[in-house]
């Protein structure tokens, strides 16, 4: 049984954002203002969170990409009054947008704090606005929205394999954030797959999920740096 | 005290002249009051229609603060309304006769602020106008939807219980021909209160009375499960159910208060709300403050002694931290004011009452405040910004319509409706002081034959 994942290398990540760059073009992520973002309304369904640790001037700094974990066991999907937020059987958590209603319980079910909410209708810069990503799908005001590991690659990636009448390759499907990171931080791929790397990299020795006690099956994993 | 005599009552008993006085008199006083309480909820009408067409951007949420305003004034609200049909059934089941003079009101209370409760979710959505995908595309899972079904049914047992139990004094307002008889007429169904009705009705209220406690106790637990149900912290605990129903019943009983207070002095019912009504009601808020203070510490204490960091984030935020004053305030409305009023026979007067019940009113809301917004700005994924929440001109506005929408409702339904049950009234006059006496005789050993050894 497939289950879409993703190893991320800490070791690895630079901080750069490119991976945040990346899914904001491909999933047509609206612009805030930045009176808006400073309220806590921006969009980054990835995100590159840092911490700071040690006080001035020995200080590190830490990077950890966010995207949606997509859990195998996801506490927004039980609590969603109108199955707008589902699991699918290959294991990504998508939302329905057309069906959401937007009461938000799913984003305060979530730990991870990775659901996002349309408190306007979305805006980008003109620029932007015409070179929209065709293949995904605009968001109204009012509903959640969250990543999808760029499901509508998986989709095209699928219907070229069966056109070329062949097995779909581990880089045929990957998100926009794994394929565009710099240093191969982010790792993509099918956790139950022996030919994908990260059915292997899921059991190195450095591999955590976070908050693994709640019970929720994240499916991605992160490889915690060697310090 | 009204000496005169309103003409159109000339031929009714002497409650029924004094009772069904609103119905037919109004003083500028009360046009004045709905005057300014119609302006403050038509200015929340037009608030809320700025949010409807720019989005709720409008309000001060944010991520991770989701929920604010509109789900604090649901869980109250919703709390608000446990007043009536909880409070009247147990009264009634349990056969406190002190009950007559006081059940009607609590119950209006209840149909009517259910309804301003249950709004407030739909405020809440980012889509209104797909509401009903709740039944469409129901998922029994969450309990967002155990709530629709609860309130739902709540709403229903709750409108019949207030209906029923007004049926011989619409029949009597019908016989009298006062205000709009065709209304009335409608209304009164044609009950004609033979004794064979009197007694179904009494059957039948008597079953509900049993059937609506089980249905009201539901419906704040389940609020307190869509809390609890998630992995938040100080949000997942066992204790939220119970918690919250205890909650709802204490601000119903402190709203059930209020009213009865402005009631007695609006339409002179010093008569029927009278000082041992409100030594009695003071003696159940004061029960429930102590009640309210052992689940409120029990609950803090659990997660202070665990001291799981994740809880502690908010707890801290709570007692010391940015939400102190909203919580220490809590504790004084909650408890202190209540406790030191209620605890002495004689701060137990309508004046006493009316200050702890604005202090346990407010209180309440507090908690909720409390509930929502410490745990929604602290989430558990650590390097989250901490958020900040700052309720929007919206949201207030919003807020202070549903009050005067509330109160404005409450208002009117005196107009229409006797808010003292005449016929439970006159039955205690004529049938239960005789009935009390044989009960409590009942309740004696036979008094010793006069032979014995």
């Amino acid at each position: 049984m497939t289950r879409w994942g993703m190893v991320i290398d800490l070791d690895r990540c630079t901080g750069c954002g490119a991976c945040e760059v990346a899914c904001k073009s491909e999933n047509n992520i609206a612009t805030v203002s930045p009176e808006q973002a400073d309220m806590g309304r921006a969009f980054a369904w990835m995100k590159v969170m840092t911490e700071v640790e040690g006080d001035f001037p020995n200080t590190t700094m830490r990077f950890v990409p966010r995207p949606c974990m997509h859990c195998d066991n996801p506490p927004c999907v039980h609590v969603c009054p109108v199955a707008a937020t589902y699991i699918n059987d290959e294991g990504i958590v998508g939302q329905i947008y057309p069906r959401c209603i937007g009461c938000r319980y799913c984003a305060n079910a979530c730990p991870y704090t990775v659901k996002y909410f349309n408190w306007f209708a979305p805006e980008w810069p003109a620029a932007e606005r015409e070179h929209l990503n065709p293949d995904v799908s605009l968001r109204p005001k009012g509903v959640i929205e969250k990543c999808t590991f760029c499901h509508h690659r998986l989709q095209k990636a699928r219907e070229d394999a069966r056109a070329e009448t062949r097995e779909l390759r581990e880089e045929d499907y990957q998100p926009a954030c794994a394929e565009v990171c710099p240093t191969g931080a982010i790792v993509f791929g099918d956790l139950q797959n022996p030919r994908h790397r990260v059915s292997a990299l899921k059991h190195d020795s450095r591999a955590m999920r976070l908050m693994e006690d709640l019970g929720t099956e994240p499916k991605v994993y992160y490889l915690t740096p060697r310090d | 005290m009204p000496s005169d005599v309103h003409p159109q009552l000339a031929r009714l008993s002497p409650d029924e002249q004094r009772l069904l006085r609103p119905l037919v008199e109004t003083s500028p006083g009360f046009y004045l009051v709905a005057g300014a309480l119609g302006a403050v909820t038509l200015w929340g009408v037009i608030a809320y229609y700025l949010q409807l067409r720019f989005g709720l951007g409008r309000t001060g949420l944010n991520r991770p603060e989701y929920w604010g305003i509109y789900i604090i004034d649901f869980v109250f609200f919703i709390g608000i309304s446990h007043a009536g049909t909880l409070i009247s059934a147990i009264l009634r089941v349990s056969k406190a006769e002190w009950r007559r003079a006081i059940t009607r009101s609590a119950e209006f209370i209840t149909v009517l602020v259910i309804g301003f409760g249950a709004i407030q979710p739909i405020i809440d959505l980012g889509r209104p106008d797909r509401v009903l995908f709740v039944f469409q595309h129901a998922q029994f899972r969450s309990p967002l939807l155990w709530d629709v079904i609860s309130i739902g049914l709540y709403f229903t047992a709750s409108t019949i219980y207030l209906y029923l139990p007004m049926l011989p004094d619409l029949a009597i307002i019908r016989d009298a021909g006062i205000k709009a008889p065709r209304f009335y007429r409608f209304l009164a169904a044609g009950y004609l209160d033979t004794p064979a009705q009197r007694a179904r009705l009494e059957r039948v209220i008597g079953v509900l009375a049993i059937v609506v406690i089980p249905i009201a106790v539901s419906v704040h637990t389940i609020i307190g499960w869509i809390f609890a149900m998630t992995l938040r912290p100080m949000w997942h605990s066992t204790i939220f159910g119970p918690y919250f129903v205890m909650g709802a019943i204490y601000s119903g009983i402190a709203a059930i208060l209020i009213a009865m207070v402005i009631l007695r002095r609006a339409y002179r019912l010093e008569e029927y709300f009278k000082p041992v009504h409100f030594d009695y009601m003071g003696r159940l808020l004061l029960v429930f403050s102590l009640l309210w203070f052992y689940f409120t510490f029990a609950e803090y204490l659990t997660a202070f002694y665990g001291g799981e960091p994740a809880e502690m984030r908010t707890f801290w935020a709570k007692l010391s931290g940015p939400f102190a004053v909203p919580f220490w305030t809590m504790v004084l409305g909650c408890f202190v004011i209540p406790l030191a009023l209620m605890c002495r026979r004689a701060t137990r007067t309508p004046r006493g009452t009316l200050i702890a019940g604005i202090a346990v009113v407010i209180g309440m809301w507090l908690e909720r405040f409390n509930i929502v917004v410490p745990t929604s700005v602290n989430p558990r994924w650590e390097f989250e910004s901490i958020a900040r929440y700052l309720p929007s001109w919206v949201e207030l506005s919003i807020l202070a319509a549903t009050f005067s929408g509330f109160i404005l409702l409450y208002m009117l339904a005196t107009k229409f409706f006797p808010i003292v049950s005449i016929w439970e009234i006159k039955e205690g006059r004529e049938h239960s002081v005789r009935e009390v006496a044989d009960r409590v005789a009942g309740y004696l050993p036979q008094t010793p034959a006069a032979s014995g050894d």
